[in-house]
Order: C-alpha cells, then sequence, then structure tokens
C-alpha cells in the first residue's frame, strides 16, 4: 500500500465488504497513535463523538453550547487485510468520560489493546476494569520506554490480571512489533471464545 | 490539526441536519460500515450530501467519512442516512458476530501475517 505519511486519501478496493474494529486504549501519552500509525496504511485520521447533539430545539442547542456535551475525539488507522475484510485501528483515551460512548462506538469490535506504560501502570487500572465489565476481550502490550525492567509476574500482580489475559512487550514505533501486538489479540480470541473450549459465558456486547 | 467539530458552533450542525439530532438507534450504520455511491452528486444537492457521494466511490467507512468531512460520527451517521434512503448510496455492514466465527478470525490472522 501507499506511504503512510502521504496525504492523499488512498481508497479501498471496490470489492471491500467488511470492516472489523479493534480499540486501543491507554492513558495519555502511553503512545496510542505511535502504535496506530505503525501499522495502518494511511496517515492516521481524527475524528469525534459527542454524546448530546445539536437538538430538537433552540433550547437544546444552547445546552449543547453550555457545558452539557461529552466529546470523546479518537485516531484511528485501517489495514486492508484481503479483498473483502478491512481492519480499523482506533486509538482511544482511557479516561472515565470516554467509556459513556463505548457502546455507541465500539460495540461488536473484534477486542482491545489496552497499552500499558510500566512507569505509570495505574493510569491502565480503570480501562481494564471497563473491558472486564463489558466483556470485551483484550491482551496486555507494554510499550518500551526504557527504564526500570518489570517481570511479567510484577506486571500481571500490579493489574491484577486475569492469568488468561495475554501480557506482552512491544515497541509502538515498530512496525513489526505492533503487527505481533495485534495478531497475539486475535490468536487470544481465536482461542477464547471461537475455539472447542469457548466459554458458554460469551461476552453480551456481541449480540447487541 | 485542529479535531473537527470541535470549532464548529452548534448552530451549523443545527443546519446541516436540517435541526434533527443525533443519529437514532434506528440508524443502521457503524462506524467501520462501508458505503458506496450509487449515483453522482447532482446539481442543487447539499453540499455535504455531494461530498461524501465523492468520497464514496470506492467503498469507505463511516469513520472516514467523518474524519474527512470534519463532522461529528454522529451528525454523519444523519447524512448518510438521507443517502441511504434516497438510494444514493449502499451500506455494506459488518458481518457480525465476528469474535465467535472461527473462519473470519483466521481471516483476520492471515490478514496479518501478510502485513
Amino acid at each position: 500500500m501507499d506511504s503512510a505519511t502521504s496525504d492523499a486519501r488512498t481508497p479501498l478496493g471496490a470489492t471491500a465488504d467488511n470492516g472489523f474494529k479493534i480499540v486501543v486504549v491507554g492513558g495519555f501519552g502511553v503512545g496510542k497513535t505511535t502504535l496506530v500509525r505503525s501499522v495502518s496504511e494511511i496517515r492516521p485520521l481524527n475524528t469525534e463523538e459527542t454524546m448530546t447533539q445539536a437538538g430538537e430545539d433552540i433550547d437544546d442547542i444552547r445546552e449543547v453550547r453550555g457545558k452539557s456535551a461529552t466529546t470523546v475525539a479518537f485516531d484511528f488507522g485501517r489495514i486492508t487485510l484481503d479483498a473483502r475484510n478491512v481492519l480499523y485501528l482506533f486509538g482511544a483515551p482511557g479516561q472515565e468520560r470516554f467509556w459513556f460512548l463505548w457502546d455507541r462506538l465500539f460495540s461488536g469490535t473484534l477486542g482491545a489493546v489496552v497499552l500499558v506504560d510500566t512507569r505509570r501502570i495505574d493510569d491502565s487500572w480503570y480501562a481494564i476494569d471497563r473491558l472486564e465489565k463489558y466483556g470485551t476481550p483484550f491482551i496486555v502490550a507494554c510499550n518500551d520506554f526504557g527504564g526500570t525492567v518489570h517481570t511479567p509476574e510484577d506486571i500481571r500482580h500490579a493489574l491484577d490480571l486475569d492469568p488468561q489475559v495475554p501480557l506482552l512487550n512491544c515497541d509502538a514505533r515498530s512496525r513489526e512489533s505492533g503487527k505481533q501486538v495485534l495478531i497475539t489479540l486475535v490468536q487470544h480470541v481465536r482461542n477464547r471464545y471461537a475455539g472447542p473450549s469457548a466459554p458458554a459465558d460469551l461476552p453480551r456486547q456481541e449480540f447487541v | 490539526m485542529s479535531r473537527p467539530g470541535r470549532d464548529d458552533a452548534p448552530d451549523r450542525l443545527y443546519t446541516i441536519t436540517g435541526g434533527r439530532s443525533g443519529a437514532g438507534p434506528d440508524n443502521p450504520f457503524d462506524l467501520v460500515t462501508l458505503v458506496v455511491a450509487e449515483s453522482e452528486p447532482a446539481t442543487g444537492m447539499q453540499s455535504e450530501h455531494a461530498a461524501i457521494l465523492r468520497l464514496a466511490e470506492f467503498p469507505v467507512s463511516v469513520v472516514e467519512v467523518a474524519a474527512e468531512l470534519r463532522l461529528p460520527v454522529s451528525i454523519t451517521k444523519i447524512l448518510l442516512g438521507d443517502l441511504l434512503v434516497a438510494g444514493r448510496v449502499s451500506a455494506r455492514h459488518p458481518h457480525r458476530p465476528a469474535i465467535t466465527d472461527p473462519d473470519i478470525l483466521e481471516q483476520v490472522l492471515v490478514g496479518l501475517r501478510n502485513l
């Protein structure tokens, strides 16, 4: 595909007919956009969603202009998997207001990557808690910022991570590393939810 | 780059949708629904509708349309709904549920390994 830095739009092939979503969640500055950029075939784009829209009457608009609208901005990239399947990768902030929009934006997602900076590990607690509550399959990827090396056991303990949830190190700047993160997630989803040993308690959000 | 919609007065969004509020539960579009134009932009058409038809000459996702038009996703869905009802675009919705379908997941893995 074209260079990821190209400003020109790169259209999908005419036969593309099935879009997938994967969401990268993490705190500010943890490298979400970097990860999206490293694997995307397009320059990452940015858009937003608001909880309160321009309303039916003047009063509602005044309200929007005031402070009642919850606005969440997110960026995304795109990976053409084959002639029909296209994967969209979303970089999303893990802060509280974001989760109000999770169902509207990310129901039916293939899964999530929680991107962690091991120097600020508690930034990730809230996201992991929410993903568990939503029943969204996820893995944890620690972006390598150098500094102290933590053992996987230490990180699992600090995150209170379910032993079934894969944990890996990555370099969000590296296309190969980013690719490995996505493969790990999809393998996890396959093993956990689509295999013969798939649990009966499937994530509820996939059937809305 | 400024965020789309952020610096737009709500009045502008109100005008674009003819006063309609956010895309309701009946709106069929997902963030990654692929939209394809079924006609050329026509004279006198609302500029946002015409812009969508130009973007959708090849399949394009709802979220890409929103980003290119610099509009919030829900406003974009309203505009796409207009075009769908008028037969000016067709919609290719994501196949569900993907996460419990081993064949679909294998296709995703093959695509990722080939990156």
